[in-house]
């Protein structure tokens, strides 16, 4: 059941970031363009929507024990505001802004955004994989 | 500004349809649908127990747009960035998302609609940073 749960929500969130027209990195950046003067608000708008649902699920989530299938619920979040949060983010955010895609709408243009969306997938991955390595050894 | 109202309406469905997504995770299976998340997982050398779960959602998130484009319309997929900054964007967002925590969909949906004090920090660092990025980009174009 778990893994019937994890492809819905996937296959929910792809249409979810192709409905919105997320999935093109042009209007991602057409909302980070904000002083160029033909400013995109598209973004902010979606993410609005996902908010408020989401807003509603922790709200369900707040007054149970467990899931609706029975599962542990996640652990409060960690407070913590430190130089590898912030220096993260914004390592992240150099690379997002550089092209226009985060890691979920890359995923969700892997079959259909061609060659350079290849070469961003698998660059992310590297990235990804660096990072387990050196923190490991960290 | 370009304000479309069709575009805001869709861009509020397609939010809410992510939200759903999110919510359907976490109310089923008790986990934070943070895409950096689930992927650093999968390509960590040790894969946790429930990497079936993470491959799964990873295959529904790339398979759901083939539908829409086989039933409504074939997105527009616009990238007009060069290869090296292809491969150093890609290199950045996957570097600074494990570090970080969480990306868009992790801090950005998940963690900021929960009032997570490191998720609102975080969404702010990484949008502010990326509308700087943008911004000298276009004027370095120009």
């Amino acid at each position: 059941m778990r893994n019937i749960v994890a492809l819905a929500s996937g296959l929910v969130f792809g249409a979810g970031l192709v409905v919105s027209d997320m999935v093109n990195p042009a209007r991602v950046r057409g909302f980070l363009d904000m002083f160029g003067g033909a400013w995109d608000p598209t973004l902010a708008f979606v993410m609005g929507g996902a908010m408020a649902v989401m807003i509603a699920a922790w709200l369900i989530v707040s007054k149970r024990s467990a899931t609706l299938l029975g599962h542990g619920l996640p652990g409060k979040p960690s407070g913590t505001i430190d130089a590898r949060l912030l220096g993260g983010a914004a390592v992240f955010g150099i690379g997002w802004g550089m092209v226009g895609l985060c890691p979920g709408p890359a995923i969700a243009n892997l079959f259909l955004g061609g060659w350079p969306v290849l070469v961003f997938i698998a660059s992310m991955l590297a990235g990804m994989m660096a990072f387990s390595l050196i923190n490991r050894t960290a | 500004m370009n304000f479309v109202l069709n575009d805001a309406l869709a861009g509020l469905a397609g939010g809410a349809l992510i939200g759903l997504a999110a919510a359907i995770l976490l109310l089923g299976n008790g986990r934070i649908a943070g895409i950096s998340g689930i992927l650093g997982a999968l390509v960590n050398t040790s894969l946790p127990a429930n990497w079936k779960e993470n491959a799964l959602f990873v295959a529904g998130l790339a398979a759901a747009p083939v539908a829409y484009a086989a039933i409504v319309t074939k997105p527009d997929i616009d990238i007009t960035t060069s290869v090296p900054l292809l491969i150093a964007g890609g290199v950045l967002v996957g570097i600074g998302s494990r570090l970080g925590s969480g990306c868009t969909s992790g801090h950005g949906v998940c963690g900021m609609s929960r009032l997570s004090p490191r998720s609102i920090v975080a969404t702010l660092t990484f949008m502010a940073v990326a509308i700087a990025v943008v911004t000298v980009m276009r004027m370095v174009m120009a």
